[in-house]
C-alpha cells in the first residue's frame, strides 16, 4: 500500500515500539501533524517550549530505558531542541529528533524558517539524517533507532523535508539492520576480563568507580553482586547514582568535586582501580597528574573512545557493562579461595576507609530560625515513596541532592551531569510522569533553574501529571555564588536574583497548587502537604541563603585536597 | 610525529563535513587531506596527514572510528604504505633561468604541462619530501603559484584495503 512520508513516520514509530511522543508542531511538520489526528497507538504531549519537550523526552528515555522521541518543526523548533539534544548526548541517552525541514528545491535558499539543523547539531548528536527521497524514509528510521539505542547510547536527528513527507511510496519496514560501518564492540574480550578479576582478587586497596554505563546498561543488579561477592568498597558518580545501593554499608557514596571525603580520600590510595562504565570526567578526576596515583587502572566501557581519554588504563576492556560484569562474577566465583584471600587483605583497608568516614562524614550544620537546604532533601527522602523518580536542575540544589537523597536503585535519579543543563529538571520530571503515571515523581530545583522551563507547568495541568516540584529557594544563582565567595572575594557579580517571585500564585494561575516553608518547624508539613495533594504542586523552601556545597575539590586541585569546612 | 591515515567511508553527503568537525571539535590537527571515490563507488577513501603524540594519534584513530560513516581506519605511519603527492607549480622562466627550471624537472622527474614566454608550468609527482625538495630549488627562481593535492597513500604487498 502506498502511504504518505507522514504516515510512515509513524507506521515506524509504531514498529520501534513508541507509543509516546512529544513535539511542538509548525510550518514544515503540518502534514505530520495531520497524520497524528487520526492516527491510532501513539499519545502525543504538547509542551511549550521544544527545549522542553526534548528534555521531557529524555527524561522518558532515563526513566524507561526506551528510545525518547521528540519532533519539532524547521528553523527555530530545531534550533530549540539544540540543548536538550546536547544534554542527552554529554550523557548517552537514546533519543531520536523528528525535524521538519523546508522542501527540498528550496533547500540552501535561505527559505523561510530554514536551518542546516543537521549542520547545526553535528557535534552533539551520535548521528544525523537528511531524508532527501520517501524511499529512503523507513530504513533511515530503522537506522535511526538502531544507532540510538545500541552501543553507547545517544540522541539521532532525522529532518525530514516537508515535500517528502507530502510524498508517497509503498511502505515497507525492515525488520533487521547492518550496517558495515557500525558495529559497536559488545561482548568484552574473556582473557581480558579474566585478567581484571586476577587483578582484583590480588589487589590490597580496591575501589571500584561506577558511572552511568551501568544504569543505562542495565547492569546495577550485576554490578551490586559483583561487588558484594567480593566486599570491595564502591564509589558512584553523579551519573551512577542508585547503581549501587548508598545504604550499603560498602558504599562510598558520590566522588569527585563535591563527592564524599572518603570516597575522594580512597581514590588517591587504591591500589587497584576498576572503573565500570565511567568516563573520567574532569569533575571526578580533579587534577590528572595526581589522580589515582598508586593505581592500576581497570576499565570496563562500551564505547573505545572513553578509554585512555583522559587517563592511563592498565587494563581496558571494551564491551556492554552487563555481559562483562556477569563473565567477572563466574570467574571470581571459581575461584572462591582467592576471594576469601582477598577479604583478608583487604580487612586494613576497609577499617581505614571506616576511619575516614568516622572522621568527615557528610554533614551540615542544623540551624533553628533557617530552613537548611540539606535538611529538605533528607526530609524528601524520608518522607517519599521508595521508588520516587526525582529529578534536578543544575547547581547546589543538585549536589545536595546528590549528597543527601541517598539513592538505591538505578533510573530514579534522572540529571544533567555531563552538559550541566538548567532548566533540565522540570521537563524531565514531566517525561518521567508521562511513562509513568502512577510513580511518585519529584523535581528538585532551584528559584533560578526551575525559571528556565516555568512554562512547563501549563504542561503537567494540561496533561494531569502530578510531578511534585521542589523550589529550593535563596535568591541566588547559588553555585556561581558559591564560587565567588570562595575564589572571587564574595564579589556576587549578577548572581543575585533580587526580584522575589511568588511562587504559590505562579503555581495557582497556571491552575496548580502552590505551598511555602519559610521556618524549619514547616518543612516536614509541606512536603506531606505536598505529597498529599493530587495533581502538579509546588513546594517552595526558603532557605539559608549562603549555605555552600561541601565538601569541594576546587577546579585544578587534586582530589584529596578538599575543602571540608569554609 | 606526523600520521598518515586511510579512511574508508560511505560515500554519503556530509561525510567530509563530520570528519573535518571530528579533527576542527577536538582540536586535532590536520596537514593535508585528500578525498575521492575508490573502486567500489560507494566507499569513498580519505587520505589525512595528521600530528600528535601517542595518545592524540590513538584517539584520532578511535574517534574516526565511532563516526557512524566510517568503515574502516588505516594507519600507515609504521611504514607499512607507499605515499604519492602531486603538486602543480607556476614559476617565472625567463632568460638563462629557462634552462636552470628545466634541468631542475629533469631531475626530478616531473614534466612542463604549460608554457609561456615567461613562465613554465610543472607537474611534479612524489613522495611528499620530494616535493618539498623540487620546491625548495624552484622558489629562488621564482616560484608564483603553488598547488598540492596533499599526500594519497596504499599499502604495500598484495593485501588489500576494501
Amino acid at each position: 500500500m502506498k502511504m504518505s512520508g507522514a504516515r510512515i513516520l509513524f507506521e515506524c514509530l509504531k514498529k520501534e515500539g513508541v507509543d509516546l511522543v512529544f513535539g511542538y508542531p509548525g510550518g514544515t511538520v503540518i502534514n505530520i501533524y495531520d497524520e497524528l489526528y487520526n492516527f491510532k497507538g501513539i499519545k502525543h504531549i504538547l509542551p511549550r517550549h521544544e527545549q522542553a519537550g526534548t528534555h521531557a523526552a529524555d527524561g522518558y528515555a532515563r526513566a524507561t530505558g526506551k528510545v525518547g522521541v521528540m519532533i519539532a518543526t524547521s528553523g527555530p523548533g530545531a534550533t530549540n531542541t539544540v540543548t536538550g539534544i546536547a544534554t542527552a548526548y554529554m550523557d548517552s541517552i537514546p533519543m531520536v529528533i523528528i525535524t521538519g525541514q523546508v522542501p527540498t528545491a528550496l533547500i540552501g535558499n535561505d527559505a523561510f524558517q530554514e536551518v542546516d539543523i543537521v549542520g547545526v547539531t553535528r557535534p552533539c548528536t551520535k548521528h544525523s539524517f537528511l531524508v532527501k527521497d520517501v524511499k529512503d524514509l523507513a530504513t533511515i528510521l530503522k537506522k535511526a533507532f538502531y544507532i540510538a539505542r545500541t552501543g553507547r547510547p545517544g540522541p539521532v536527528l532525522v529532518d525530514i523535508p516537508k515535500d517528502v513527507q507530502i510524498a508517497q511510496t509503498e511502505f515497507h519496514y525492515p525488520e533487521t539492520i547492518e550496517l558495515r560501518s557500525y558495529k559497536p564492540t559488545v561482548e568484552g574480550h574473556p582473557k581480558q576480563i579474566e585478567r581484571a578479576v586476577e587483578m582484583l582478587l590480588a589487589a590490597k586497596k580496591p575501589v571500584v568507580y561506577v558511572g552511568g554505563g551501568v544504569v543505562l546498561g542495565n547492569a546495577a543488579e550485576e554490578l551490586t553482586a559483583f561487588c558484594r561477592l567480593l566486599g570491595v568498597p564502591v564509589t558512584t558518580t553523579l551519573m551512577g547514582l542508585g547503581a549501587f545501593p548508598e545504604n550499603d554499608p560498602n558504599s562510598l557514596r558520590m566522588l569527585g568535586m563535591h563527592g564524599t571525603y572518603y570516597a575522594n580520600m580512597a581514590m588517591t590510595d587504591t591500589d587497584v582501580l576498576l572503573a565500570v562504565g565511567a568516563r573520567f570526567d574532569d569533575r571526578v578526576t580533579g587534577k590528572l597528574s595526581t589522580f589515582a596515583p598508586h593505581a592500576k587502572i581497570i576499565h570496563i566501557d562500551v564505547d573505545p573512545t572513553s578509554i585512555k581519554k583522559n587517563v592511563r588504563v592498565d587494563l581496558p576492556i571494551v564491551g556492554d557493562v552487563k555481559g562483562v560484569l556477569v563473565r567477572m562474577i563466574k570467574v571470581a566465583k571459581a575461584n572462591a579461595d582467592k576471594v576469601a584471600n582477598l577479604k583478608e587483605a583487604m580487612k586494613p583497608w576497609l577499617e581505614e576507609i571506616a576511619g575516614w568516614k568516622a572522621k568527615h562524614p557528610l554533614s551540615y550544620k542544623h540551624a533553628a530560625t533557617v530552613i537548611k537546604p540539606q535538611y529538605v532533601i533528607e526530609k524528601l527522602r524520608e518522607l517519599s515513596n521508595p521508588d520516587a523518580i526525582v529529578s534536578t536542575d543544575v547547581g547546589q540544589h543538585q549536589m545536595w541532592t546528590a549528597q543527601f537523597f541517598g539513592f538505591t536503585k538505578p533510573r530514579t535519579l534522572l540529571s544533567s551531569g555531563g552538559l550541566g543543563t538548567m532548566g533540565y529538571g522540570l521537563p524531565a520530571a514531566m517525561g518521567a510522569q508521562a511513562a509513568f503515571p502512577e510513580r511518585q515523581v519529584i523535581t528538585i530545583c532551584g528559584d533560578g533553574g526551575v525559571q528556565m522551563n516555568i512554562q512547563e507547568m501549563a504542561t503537567l495541568v494540561q496533561y494531569r501529571l502530578p510531578v511534585k516540584i521542589v523550589i529550593l529557594n535563596n535568591g541566588f544563582l547559588g553555585m556561581v555564588r558559591q564560587w565567588q565567595e570562595l575564589f572571587f572575594d564574595k564579589r556576587y557579580s549578577q548572581t543575585c536574583l533580587d526580584l522575589p517571585i511568588d511562587f504559590i500564585k505562579l503555581a495557582e494561575a497556571y491552575g496548580a497548587k502552590g505551598f511555602q516553608a519559610t521556618k524549619p518547624e514547616d518543612v516536614e508539613a509541606v512536603i506531606r502537604k505536598g505529597f498529599a495533594t493530587e495533581g502538579p504542586v509546588i513546594m517552595e523552601f526558603k532557605v539559608a541563603r549562603e549555605e555552600k556545597v561541601l565538601p569541594m575539590v576546587p577546579g585544578g586541585a587534586s582530589l584529596n585536597e578538599m575543602v571540608l569546612n569554609a | 610525529m606526523k600520521h598518515t591515515i586511510s579512511v574508508l567511508v560511505e560515500n554519503e553527503f556530509g561525510v567530509l563535513s563530520r570528519v573535518a568537525a571530528l579533527f576542527s571539535g577536538r582540536g586535532f590537527n590536520i596537514d593535508s587531506l585528500s578525498v575521492a571515490p575508490t573502486n567500489d563507488e560507494c566507499i569513498s577513501r580519505m587520505t589525512l596527514v595528521t600530528s600528535g603524540d601517542e595518545q592524540v594519534l590513538e584517539q584520532i584513530s578511535k574517534q574516526l572510528n565511532k563516526l557512524i560513516d566510517v568503515i574502516k581506519v588505516i594507519d600507515f605511519t609504521d611504514g607499512s604504505g607507499i605515499e604519492r603527492e602531486m603538486a602543480l607549480i607556476k614559476v617565472t622562466a625567463e632568460d638563462e633561468r629557462r634552462a636552470e627550471v628545466l634541468r631542475i624537472v629533469d631531475i626530478f622527474r616531473a614534466k612542463i604541462i604549460d608554457v609561456t614566454q615567461k613562465s613554465y608550468t610543472i607537474e611534479a609527482t612524489g613522495s611528499p619530501l620530494k616535493i618539498d625538495a623540487i620546491l625548495e630549488l624552484l622558489r629562488p627562481l621564482g616560484l608564483k603559484e603553488l598547488v598540492r593535492t596533499g599526500a594519497v597513500a596504499i599499502g604495500r604487498g598484495a593485501k588489500v584495503w576494501n
